[in-house]
């Protein structure tokens, strides 16, 4: 009794360092493609693996009523899910304004550049293609994800959108969340967040694959 | 004095609240946040449904305030526990935006379609729908006065609008 107990735990540990290491791996390669990009050093946080509810999921974001930019895209393939990359408004500016060399773009003053807006829309293309791109290879599963749509508004507005498929099936979302940041300012504010919600029958396809199911 | 409270209602959630407290919900999306109120005894509940339709879902134990059409029902009942006749309800709602343009093959339109199931569920237990601020593509935040019986409905890109 005790010792299948104790298997079963270690199985738990085992998956969660799967998940974790999938967030490592994805968002190593976006932080990689972010950092030549803005031609400076970026950061990225150890990858957490939680189970939380749906206000709980509102939280990580920096909260429901959070102003952010948001880019969402959906998952096909062999693993199926969404995918979020959260920028609070204020770094998202910060990035356009060095990406586009315009000291004046403002996501909190509407309406936006059509320049700034392509390019953080472009800024969510490359991030999210890297980090599934490298999931695909470390996982040999066929991903294939839906062209990353943009959106500034509340945290919880936004995020909401992504739990849909997930709610149909459960009250809680397993969410891999990997925080970047500015090697320069140092570790304090994560400056933006991956969050990779796998729709739940995902989750065995990746744990089989992976060999530990 | 009597102090006024905020009742804060999360996403699959519901709530109701009397006079002086008031009540609200963050964030709203594709999600419809429905208030249904009686003005003779200002009182009101707030719901925040996430989906359309319950028979969508594959789980067993069903959290009613996450579809709308069982959400409606479930807060009416919720209602009638503090003893608030619903003939005397009416409705106020919010939300139901396309925060994410997906392109002509999206076939989810979400947002839209939790509005059209509210409605309906409205309609089918006779209760007014007084005022909508729906549709659109921007985040909303509301908050209701079972005083003034009126709806605050805060946007990021929209300004503040009453209903």
């Amino acid at each position: 009794m005790s010792t299948s107990m104790h298997e079963e735990q270690q199985i738990r540990d085992l998956h969660l360092d799967v998940l974790r290491e999938i967030g490592n791996i994805g968002a190593a390669h976006a932080a990689t493609s972010l950092s030549s990009l803005m031609r400076k050093k970026i950061d990225m946080h150890v990858p957490d693996v939680k189970l939380v509810s749906f206000d709980e999921m509102m939280e990580l974001a920096g909260g429901a009523e959070k102003v952010v930019a948001g880019v969402f895209l959906r998952i096909e393939g062999e693993v199926t899910g969404s995918m979020f990359f959260i920028l609070p408004v204020e770094q998202a500016n910060r990035f356009i304004r060095h990406l586009t060399n315009d000291a004046t773009f403002d996501f909190q003053e509407p309406p936006f550049s059509e320049l700034g807006i392509s390019a953080m829309q472009e800024l969510g293309n490359i991030l999210s293609g890297s980090y599934l791109s490298a999931l695909s290879d470390f996982t040999g599963l066929k991903i294939m994800p839906s062209v990353p749509s943009l959106s500034v508004d509340m945290a919880g507005s936004i995020i909401s959108f992504g739990l849909m498929e997930i709610s149909t099936v459960s009250d809680d979302v397993i969410v891999i969340e990997t925080g970047i940041f500015d090697s320069a300012e140092g570790t304090e504010g994560v400056k933006g967040h991956f969050f990779l919600l796998p729709d739940p029958p995902s989750y065995r396809t990746i744990f089989q694959t992976l060999g530990v199911l | 004095m009597e102090e006024k409270n905020v009742v804060k209602v999360g996403i699959a959630d519901m709530n109701i609240v009397k006079v002086p407290d008031t009540i609200r919900t963050t964030g709203l999306g594709s999600c419809v946040g429905v208030v249904l109120y009686d003005e003779t005894k200002k009182t009101a509940g707030l719901l925040h449904i996430l989906l359309p339709d319950s028979s969508a879902g594959r789980q067993q134990i069903v959290n009613p305030a996450k579809y709308a059409d069982t959400g409606v029902f479930a807060l009416l009942e919720m209602l009638k526990q503090e003893g608030i006749s619903p003939w005397r309800l009416k409705a106020k709602i919010a939300g139901g935006a396309q925060m994410f343009q997906l392109g002509p093959g999206d076939t989810m339109r979400i947002g839209p379609r939790n509005v059209e199931s509210v409605k309906k569920e409205l309609e089918r237990l006779s209760i007014p729908l007084i005022s909508e601020d729906t549709g659109g593509n921007n985040g909303r935040t509301i908050e209701f006065d079972p005083e003034s019986c009126k709806l605050k409905i805060r946007t990021v890109n929209a300004g503040t609008t009453e209903i």
